[in-house]
């Protein structure tokens, strides 16, 4: 510590660690604490906060679980099944987006020559310079049953009738899909950048087919950037609201539209609380199941 | 099993740039073969159309008499040793050294079983389950091999395998190289700028300059006999004079330079007029004060000399400035070099060559 303090001097050292503290204290830890203390209470009228009923209670997690006591249901099968539903499309959007952006991130890092590959990587940075609203819009237009691709299946007589594409929730999955493609297509172009080349055509020469020297070699070495693109990913698209709100069909229900009506129109903060901590630790959950999966350790998927 | 590789007219080009030029020869099955050239001469360049990394612009790679021509390197008969190695970091060394036999479905134990012989072949038995930073530089060298002798290729290519080496290391490996390709018997085509490599080791050589071919011969062929001023000039050490033919008798010619009048071997059939350059070898000249005089005699004054061990190289200058290398047993009654005292030093006609003026390799 005084060895900081002597390389650094004290006005400048004071600034770090105070930021530093700032930071992590009052961005990150500060408001998790309040959420998590809410999910743990009941939703009082602000004059009774701090009143003898002010206690701690498991209800809010209850309700996720059971529902209201005295509902027919066993389970509060609902809510469940969106929590599901949300997750498991997650995992699937997670897929899609690494098979996706692998075979491009490949690409940019071990075939495109240096132009080429700045060009490639501006063409996909661009698109995402217009806001994730607008984006989710463009693919309403897109997808709508009169929207470009209908139009375009109808004119070369592919189809008679326009499909529901949102209703059928393709929309919704093609918009989560590309909402993240940055986050996984970075982390993988810089851990296959990183590969020798040579290594390529070595198990070339030795007589490997493509597939196997991206199984036995690009991939192995790329790994760590494979679990980073997967972990952001998914966790981004699991809090996702933006796309659900608006290329969800009527029946699409994603876990954070939840959140945000208890939050919002639900007036009910304890309970948005709990249902976003049961998130959380989900995602959590997936991190490290995808980092225990991969033998990779959370300094190597910062690299 | 080795192959024949034939050069059939092959010439590379990168868009104007012509990195191999008109590329013709032939290497014989079960041959050390070596291109020899400085760096960017297009060695790595040939390299790479023979293990099909790419296609000659034109003309034709055969290998086993076999056109390969859209063939790829992994369905060619040959094993490429990459300048860095390019060993499998995640892979232990058996894997690194089994990854072919792994590619050809061959099953577990078999592919241990043929790991542990060929770690015995490089003589590094029972280290199969290291890592591959675990090991020293020769030892990875090594581990290149096996893994490149482990898909049994009839063709084995090689490039600059040695240059990462250090000096020592890179001397012992040279025999060991050697050794190997008479155990095994397949064709190695070897890469490097290093002409001390080249000689050491090969049944023959192509000493390359500027994408084209200038020479190919065994090593004492390409020493003795130089064809063209760069080969004479690049293998080895060499003394040029320069001038123009003013003689030409049955294998010989005289070159009228700044000492007088030189002869040597006409090797490439010059006629009196023609501009020329006569090499000789230091170790072809010999001091001559008060001894016997050859045919042709240069006057020149010392300017150093250096001991080397077993042999001595005194630094002469001449007419113009020139500087000429002259190096001597040691026999153990050398005379004194004073700095400054006159040297008059005379070399034998057969042992000097008479090539048309030419590019010169710089050391
Ligand atoms: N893919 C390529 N595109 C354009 N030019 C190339 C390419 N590969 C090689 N060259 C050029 O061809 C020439 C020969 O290159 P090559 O790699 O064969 O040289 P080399 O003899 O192996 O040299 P070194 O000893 O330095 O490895 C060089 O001038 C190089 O710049
Ligand atoms: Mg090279």
């Amino acid at each position: 510590m005084t060895g900081f303090f002597r390389r650094n001097g004290i006005v400048i050292s004071t600034y770090l660690l105070l930021a530093v503290f700032v930071w992590v204290a009052i961005m990150i830890v500060l408001p998790q604490a309040y959420m998590l203390d809410f999910s743990f209470r009941f939703n009082l009228p602000p004059g009774k906060i701090g009143g003898p009923e002010d206690v701690y209670t498991l209800k809010n997690y209850r309700y996720l679980l059971f529902g209201r006591p005295g509902d027919e249901a066993m389970f509060n099968v609902l809510h469940l099944t969106v929590f599901l539903r949300t997750i498991i499309a997650s995992i699937f959007v997670t897929l899609i987006n690494f098979a996706i952006c692998y075979p491009i991130a490949y690409y940019i890092a071990q075939v495109a020559k240096g132009g080429q590959a700045r060009a490639l990587i501006l063409i996909l940075i661009l698109p995402f310079w217009v806001n994730e609203i607008l984006r989710a819009f463009a693919f309403r237009i897109l997808f709508g049953t009169s929207g470009v691709i209908n139009a375009f299946l109808q004119t070369f007589g592919i189809i008679d009738q326009p499909i529901d594409f949102i209703r059928a929730d393709i929309a919704l999955y093609a918009g989560l899909s590309y909402a993240y493609i940055l986050l996984m297509v970075f982390p993988l172009y810089n851990a296959i950048e990183s590969l020798d080349h040579n290594q390529v055509e070595a198990a070339r020469d030795l007589g490997s087919p493509w597939w196997r020297i991206h199984w036995r070699v690009v991939m192995p070495h790329a790994k760590p950037g494979i679990a980073s693109g997967c972990t952001l990913v998914f966790m981004l698209t699991a809090g996702a609201l933006a796309a659900p709100q608006i290329l969800g069909g009527p029946s699409s229900f994603w876990f954070t539209q939840i959140i945000y009506r208890w939050f919002n129109t639900g007036g009910n903060w304890p309970q948005g609380a709990a249902y976003a901590i049961v998130l959380l630790l989900a995602c959590l959950i997936f991190v490290l199941t995808v980092m225990r999966l991969f033998k990779v350790s959370l300094g190597e998927i910062a690299k | 099993m080795s192959a024949d590789v034939d050069l059939d007219h092959v010439t590379i080009r990168f868009g104007d740039f012509t990195a191999v030029q008109d590329a013709h020869l032939g290497i014989k099955g079960g041959e050390f073969f070596s291109f020899l050239g400085p760096s960017g001469c297009g060695k790595t360049t040939i390299l790479r159309a023979v293990s099909g990394f790419l296609e000659p612009t034109e003309g034709d790679v055969r290998i086993g008499g076999q056109s390969m021509r859209g063939i790829g390197p992994n369905k060619r008969p040959t094993a490429l040793i990459f300048q860095n190695l390019a060993l499998f970091p995640l892979m232990s060394v058996a894997d690194n050294i089994a990854f072919g036999l792994e590619v050809r479905g061959v099953g577990k134990a078999e592919r241990r079983k043929r790991a542990d012989e060929l770690l015995d072949l490089i003589a590094l038995q029972g280290q199969g389950d290291k890592k591959v930073s675990e090991l020293s530089g020769g030892q990875k060298q090594r581990v290149a091999i096996a893994r490149a002798l482990a898909v049994e290729p009839e063709v084995l290519l090689l490039d600059e395998p040695l240059s990462a080496l250090d000096l020592k290391l890179r001397q012992h490996m040279r025999t060991e190289l050697r050794a190997i390709q008479q155990r095994v018997g397949i064709t190695f085509i070897y890469i490097t700028h290093d002409q001390g490599e080249a000689l050491t080791m090969s049944d023959r050589i192509a000493v390359m300059s500027q994408g084209v071919i200038q020479q190919v011969g065994t090593g004492a062929d390409v020493y003795e006999n130089s064809q063209t001023s760069f080969v004479a000039s690049f293998v080895g050490e060499n003394n040029p004079f320069v001038g123009r033919i003013t003689a030409v008798d049955s294998n010989y010619a005289v070159v009228e330079s700044t000492f007088g009048p030189l002869r040597g071997r006409n090797l490439s059939g010059l006629r009196t007029g023609d501009q020329a350059m006569l090499f000789v070898r230091p170790e072809s000249l010999s001091y001559l004060n008060g001894g016997t005089v050859p045919e042709n005699t240069i006057q020149s004054t010392v300017v150093n000399s250096e001991f080397e061990g077993s042999f001595f190289s005194v630094f002469l200058q001449g007419e113009g400035s020139k500087s000429i290398v002259m190096s001597m047993t040691n026999s153990g009654d050398l005379p004194a070099f004073e700095q400054g005292a006159a040297a008059t030093v005379g070399f034998q006609a057969d042992r000097a060559v008479v090539l048309p003026v030419g590019e010169v390799a710089d050391e």
